[in-house]
């Protein structure tokens, strides 16, 4: 009984970040940024340049649609050491940082 | 007349000691680097203190330090390609060059003479002279297939005879370099060792380089006393058939530990600690832990491991018992912790929270916390005893 409303609530959570669009409050932006500094870059590079895994600034994302790469962020890259991070993030947190990775992180 | 040159005699004595610092040996130092600010701190395990901070490294995420073989250098290796020598005595920094454009490791030889540096981009190794960071030797790494870049080149280490050993993880390769007739090195290479090998180990007595594929299962291994044999597979069974859970930062294989014909690594894509007969390299148990283990840390003495976790587990660390594989302490030391390193003679841990901002010394004996430091972002920590150990 317990594990069904537990089944519930965590149907009815999800379905709310599936359909919300809110953008990730000040707070959680900057635990946002600093996870991609630091745990994007143990990969990637504290400045995006690049190690294990690709180059994610500006200019080396030109020409990659948003929406690949939210999937790529969500499900990872199968056949590569890139996770998917759905389980840990939610669609908003990942359209949020994808948005900054296309302004192009860190700022010039 | 003669009280006049006694008196400025004493003052130039005087003088001159007040020059020179007192002297002082290096085997109680150590770095630490620091990832937020491109910093470096030196330490000293003896008085638990940092004594001071030196600025100007470039890009310090994933740095690694090897040392001088008296212990008083520390070679730096940054992630922007740079190669810094620092003088732990005089706190500065000795040397600098850019030597690539993003890098990963490096190691020092068997003699103490020549740094070589593993690089991403340019995709290969370049060997340095230790005293003046002089290039000597570039070995460019095998061309991709689109002939677009170099493999990105991980797991370097010096062993005995006067060779660096690396793995190529985009092509998955092994090479010895053999620096023993002089500056131009004889390369042996080992193909198809495996997918994507990530990083590697060579055991305490030089013998055996064990390179961990992220790719597929298991490890691929080279016995230095025969390489005529070639590279075997080792702990390929391992997880067969089974999904992998997903790896959030890549397990490092430097501290792995040898204790009682046991050597234990980290699992990769599975919540465990493998453990393998160190004669027959045949896998003998698993043991369940919090998260994705990160380092795999002996003890000195071998009797217990501490181990860390990726991202998001990686605010605990556990203690296992090498005899009973059972983990014996859970402990929660604060957010992100990246690194551990034991004093050589095993009496003190210290341990970077790269988001408590701080390193900490603890009692590995009673499992006590006993003092914190000031750290910006702090990542590795490294001993200078780790010059006399191979593979460091």
């Amino acid at each position: 009984m317990n594990t069904y409303r537990h089944a519930v609530i965590v149907a009815a959570l999800l379905l709310i970040c599936a359909t919300s669009v809110a953008a990730p409050d000040a707070k959680r932006q900057a635990q946002l940024e600093h996870l991609l500094a630091q745990d994007c870059g143990a990969c990637h590079g504290l400045y995006m340049t690049g190690g294990l895994g690709p180059e994610l600034t500006r200019a080396a994302l030109a020409g990659k649609t948003r929406d690949s790469l939210i999937a790529t962020v969500t499900q990872g890259r199968p056949g590569t050491a890139m996770p998917g991070w759905g389980p840990l993030l939610s669609p908003d947190d990942i359209r949020w940082l994808v948005d900054l990775l296309l302004q192009g992180y860190p700022a010039p | 007349m003669i009280r006049s040159i006694l008196l400025s005699a004493a003052t130039g004595l005087l003088l001159s000691a007040c020059a020179q610092s007192p002297l002082r040996g290096t085997g109680d130092l150590g770095v630490v680097v620091e990832r937020g600010t491109g910093s470096v701190q030196i330490i000293e395990s003896r008085t638990h203190t940092a004594l001071a901070r030196l600025t100007g490294f470039g890009d310090l995420s994933h740095a690694s330090v090897v040392f001088s073989h008296d212990q008083r250098y520390a070679y730096v290796f940054g992630r922007d390609g740079g190669l810094s020598k620092i003088d732990l005595l005089t706190q500065r920094i000795d040397h600098r060059v850019i030597q690539g454009g993003n890098s990963i490791g490096g190691a020092i030889s068997q003699d103490g003479k020549l740094i070589a540096v593993s690089n991403y981009v340019p995709g290969g190794v370049k060997v340095f002279d230790a005293d003046t960071l002089q290039q000597v030797a570039d070995i460019p790494a095998t061309a991709l297939a689109d002939g677009s870049k170099r493999s990105r080149v991980v797991g370097l280490v010096d062993a005995p005879g006067q060779r660096f050993v690396f793995s190529l993880f985009d092509t998955g390769e092994i090479w010895t370099a053999d620096f023993s007739r002089g500056n131009t090195p004889q390369i042996s290479r080992f193909k198809n060792i495996g997918q994507q090998p990530y990083d590697a180990l060579i055991t305490p007595d030089g013998r055996y380089y064990m390179a961990g594929l992220f790719g597929e299962d298991g490890m691929a291994q080279l016995d230095l006393w025969h390489p005529e044999r070639g590279v075997q597979r080792i702990l390929g069974d391992y997880g067969r058939g089974q999904e992998k859970l997903p790896v959030y930062k890549m397990p490092h294989l430097e501290g792995w530990a040898v204790a009682d014909n046991q050597a234990f690594v980290p699992a990769v894509g599975r919540h465990q600690v493998l453990v393998m007969d160190s004669r027959s390299w045949q896998q003998t148990a698993a043991i369940p832990v919090a998260g994705q283990p990160v380092f795999v840390t002996s003890r000195p003495d071998g009797r217990q491991l501490w181990v860390n976790f990726a991202y998001p587990d990686n605010d605990r660390v556990q203690v296992i018992d090498t005899e009973t594989h059972a983990v014996i302490a859970d402990l929660r030391p604060g957010p992100a912790v990246l690194h551990m390193e034991f004093t050589a003679r095993g009496d003190q841990l210290w341990l970077s929270s790269r988001d408590g901002d701080q390193v900490q010394v603890w009692d590995p004996y009673s499992l006590k916390r006993l003092t914190t430091l000031p750290a910006s972002a702090p990542s590795g920590i490294f001993f200078s005893s780790r010059a006399q150990k191979m593979g460091y």
